[in-house]
């Protein structure tokens, strides 16, 4: 198959960035995107041309790592999937395919399509945890958790922190990834000690960082990759009701 | 140079508790003094970090990626391994301990098997503590799955992603730490060496992947979590990132290399599909416990594998180990796919593969139990190779997945290098020449929660704090080899990027070192090597500059030293003269084409000693077993 590709490049932080053409020819449909991606790179080598940078590691959909807007969607147009394991075989052959990076006041842009998510990591370090210090836990069967808790409790913790949530929603908003880990602990025994206060400092965390409100507009449940659902939000805001009226 | 594990006195059950209680203390008031360099943030590192910022002690850690939480522990996806007896099947530590050695074919120390076993256990304590939401049972109670090797329940999981749930619930706890100012850590930056001063191990070099810039940092202590060199092949489950560098510069600054030819395979892959494939995706081992293993019983039967009726399938893993069917060992069940493709039997289009069939489960169970158990492994499957597995046996193959070998540790996990500890996959302990599954997790987290949080803490309280200043000359230098050699990178200005001339390096790996060698075909590996090291040096391309972000600069210093490496792995493979586990030596098999130990001349750990990049020394530490009987192993 073959394709022209629109890629963002911006040399740095302090550099304005514009799109540059590339083709992308002869590519096998089960190419990955990301694949695609090394073939054009390794023919830029080639001809003595810098490559453009993008985050990858796994490639298995799992750490969270890639991530870029293909055709304005994140991820790609597929829907409950990374880049990674986003197959060129989804596109039409002779396609122009427009790649940038995720875009958010929160997500700097480092170089190319590569972007700093280190805000991620501050939500979690204001409350992401249950406090347990290692070698004082009960017996792993102490406390019993129902079946259907430790189920919703995994879905909402599936989430890989790849900022696909952000980028989607027109507010850059985090709420979606917030709600996720909050969400996760809400469902079990072991999170309620700490419940009220990992709301209260998370979401103030996550505002700090310069994410924006959410509006409802539900970009960020489309565009997760692992399918997280807009019930963690809710929960999230009614935690955050609660802790509201305990205070 | 002697080696000694340093492996404590007393029966096998007492000795972690004896030795535990005869270690040293550090006044809780004095652990702020001391300052340990963790590198990884992956369930060795993460979980070790974590640990030890808790007992008060000051940490910095250190990971390639943008953020601690993607470490390559994520994917890990089947289960980690307890001795907890849930199932009332006859589990217990001893149990664990004896799997895992026959296991590992009897290439590991008893004394470290052991001790894992001993506290798997509490491993599933913590984790759940933390939060982890592990499958349950109806009544609410921890659920568990069968894996390879092993004839009772006792693999614990969190639907297909367990490795992910382990990792951020250790990396919870890393992050509180870094909230209290106890780890400062330091993602996006590579280690490029490691720094000895008068004989001790006392920091580390770094650059920073962003900006270019080398720095040191100095500590008490350093620990290398840093995961395993499966990439040397280039293809493997392992991720892109995933390097030898950290352990090879290590090495080559005194620290010895042990068993670097144990390189496990893993027998349920996505089979290769082409050239431009980057990398290579596990199916779970889980999938064993209810897909059946098979291939047409007629060569070159190229029939859609709904039509060929049952008599002309060959289940032949449940054929030829009656006892462990599809649930033999990863070692055991590769051979055997690659045995039924070699003899012109393999299926999909390259002839390199196998089916994992579904059906009577699917039959027997139904779709969403089987849906529930597997799901996002099934749809993965469907993902990449546009094929569903609810409907159509999966296609596998064997790919290049663990490294059992790694830095030589002791008792202590402490290295040769005094003050250099080694954890996880990148040291070499506990599985022999063959992992389990679930035993790396096990493994990887015993050593970060349970080990080095005591045996560091006796290290530091022996040694007392003393300050080394980040510009001693120690590090002055190593700061100035590290930059001399990216300079080197960029100025060869060849015409082959650093992928291509790993893309070769790993073929010629794959065909001689891989999952049969013998003499011939390693000799021959050695005598090309020195050729694409040489092509490495002549004719490299990397383009862009040393003061930025630069990926093609990052891979070439990879490449590099996956080439210095793989003629260590080879030469080792050549003077491993056995079969043992993973490591096949075509010469020597019994009549019947089993691999055969030679116990007498091999019941050793092979740990290599860097001479300056003359003849690498072997030096051996023998390996006695005085609980585990020395058999043939046999899943028949
Ligand atoms: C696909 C897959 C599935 C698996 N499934 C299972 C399973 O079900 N059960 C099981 O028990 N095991 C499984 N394993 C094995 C297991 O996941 C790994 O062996 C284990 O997680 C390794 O943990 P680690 O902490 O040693 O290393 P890693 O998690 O790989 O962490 C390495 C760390 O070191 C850092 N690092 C590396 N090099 C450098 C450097 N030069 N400078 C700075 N930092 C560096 C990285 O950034 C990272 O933080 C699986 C492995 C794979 C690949
Ligand atoms: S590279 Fe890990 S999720 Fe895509």
């Amino acid at each position: 198959m073959d394709f022209k590709l629109k890629v963002w490049r911006q040399r740095g932080a302090g550099d304005k960035g514009a799109f540059a053409n590339y083709d992308a020819k002869d590519i096998s449909p089960d190419t990955s995107f990301l694949e695609m991606l090394d073939i054009v790179n390794e023919r830029l080598i080639a001809k003595g041309e810098e490559p453009f940078a993008f985050d990858h590691d796994c490639r298995e959909g799992i750490c969270g790592t890639c991530g870029c807007m293909v055709n304005g969607y994140a991820h790609g147009h597929q829907g409950g999937t990374t880049l990674c394991q986003f197959h060129m075989r989804e596109f039409q052959d002779g396609e122009t395919i427009w790649i940038e990076p995720f875009r958010a006041k929160a997500f700097p842009v480092i170089r190319d399509l590569v972007v700093d998510r280190g805000a991620f990591d501050k939500i979690v370090q204001a409350g992401g945890y249950i406090s347990v210090r290692t070698g004082s836990a009960p017996d792993g069967n102490a406390v019993p958790v129902p079946k259907d808790d430790a189920e919703r409790s995994m879905d909402a913790a599936a989430c890989i922190g790849c900022g696909a949530c952000v980028a989607a929603c027109p507010n850059a908003s985090a709420m979606l990834f917030t709600s996720g880990k909050i969400a996760q602990f809400a469902r079990l025994p072991q999170g309620q000690p700490e419940r009220i206060d990992r709301v209260r400092h998370m979401v103030a965390a996550m505002e700090q960082a310069g994410f924006g409100a959410c509006t409802n507009h539900a970009e960020c449940e489309a565009a997760c990759p692992k399918e997280l659902k807009l019930d963690c939000i809710a929960q999230m805001n009614r935690d955050l009701i609660k802790a509201a009226l305990v205070k | 140079m002697e080696l000694d594990a340093r492996i404590p006195e007393g029966p096998i059950e007492q000795k972690w508790t004896k030795h535990r209680f005869n270690m040293k203390l550090v006044n809780p008031a004095n652990k702020r003094k001391y300052t340990v360099i963790v590198v990884g943030s992956g369930l060795a590192g993460g979980a070790a970090a974590a640990s030890l910022a808790e007992l008060g002690y000051n940490v910095k850690c250190f990971c390639y990626q943008d953020s601690p939480r993607r470490a390559h522990s994520i994917a890990a996806q089947g289960g980690i391994n307890a001795a907890k007896n849930y199932q009332n099947d006859g589990d217990s530590t001893f149990r664990l301990f004896f799997d895992t050695v026959k296991g590992g074919d009897f290439r590991a120390r008893e004394a470290n098997v052991f001790r894992l076993a001993e506290v798997s256990g509490a491993i599933i304590d913590h984790c759940v503590a933390q939060g982890v939401p592990f499958a349950r049972e109806y009544g609410g109670l921890l659920d568990n799955r069968s894996f390879g090797g092993a004839q009772v329940s006792r693999t614990f999981y969190a639907r297909g992603q367990t490795g992910q749930q382990l990792l951020l619930g250790a990396y919870s706890s890393l992050s509180r730490q870094i909230a209290l100012r106890n780890v400062k850590m330091f993602p996006r930056t590579e280690m490029l060496d490691l720094v000895v001063v008068d004989g001790r191990a006392r920091g580390i070099v770094v650059r920073d992947m962003v900006t270019g810039a080398v720095s040191s940092h100095a500590g008490d202590a350093v620990i290398l979590a840093t995961g395993g060199y499966g990439n040397v092949f280039y293809l493997s489950t392992n991720a892109k990132g995933c390097n030898v560098s950290a352990l090879w510069r290590a090495h080559k600054r005194g620290a010895l290399f042990a068993n670097p030819c144990f390189t496990q395979i893993h027998p349920t892959c996505i089979p290769v599909t082409g050239d431009h494939q980057s990398k290579l995706t596990l199916m779970s081992e889980s999938l064993r416990n209810d897909g059946r293993i098979w291939v047409p019983a007629n060569k070159g039967d190229k029939r859609s594998p709904d039509v060929i009726p049952e008599p002309e399938r060959d289940y032949y893993l449940e054929r030829r180990f009656p006892t462990f069917g599809n649930l033999v060992p990863r070692d055991v069940a590769s051979r055997a796919a690659k045995a039924v493709c070699d003899e012109g039997r393999g299926v999909g289009k390259t002839g390199y593969g196998v089916y994992l069939d579904f059906r009577d489960s699917l039959a027997r169970q139904g779709e969403d139990v089987i849906r529930e158990k597997y799901g996002n492994l099934f749809h993965m499957y469907k993902k990449i190779t546009a094929e569903n597995p609810y409907r159509v046996p999966m296609r596998i193959y064997p790919a290049i997945h663990y490294a059992m070998g790694g830095l030589w540790v002791d008792y202590n996990l402490m290295s040769n290098v005094d003050g250099l500890f080694v954890a996880g996959e990148a040291n070499f302990s506990d599985h022999g020449a063959n992992r389990l599954g679930a035993s790396a997790l096990m493994q990887g987290l015993a050593d970060g929660y349970f080990i080095l949080p005591y045996t560091v803490s006796d290290y530091c309280a022996r040694k007392g704090a003393s300050k080394v200043a980040e510009d001693h000359a120690g590090f002055k230098g190593a700061e100035a080899e590290v930059r001399d050699r990216t300079s080197k990178l960029l100025a060869v200005k060849g015409e082959r990027s650093p992928d291509s001339l790993h893309k070769e390096l790993g073929k010629l790996l794959w065909e001689h070192c891989g999952m049969a060698r013998n003499e011939t075909g390693l000799r021959k590996c050695l005598a090309e090597i020195p050729r694409i090291r040489d092509e490495f040096a002549k004719n490299l391309r990397v383009t862009g500059a040393d003061a930025e972000l630069n990926q093609t600069l990052e891979k070439a210093g990879r490449v590099a030293d996956f080439i210095d490496f793989a003629e260590l792995l080879v030469k080792d493979a050549l003077e491993r003269k056995e079969s043992c586990g993973c490591h096949l030596r075509e010469e020597s098999q019994t009549e019947e084409g089993e691999p055969l130990r030679d116990d007498k001349n091999h019941a050793h750990v092979a740990a290599w000693e860097w001479t300056g990049g003359l003849e690498p020394k072997l030096h051996k530490e023998p390996l006695k077993f005085e609980h585990v009987a020395l058999v043939q192993r046999s899943y028949k």
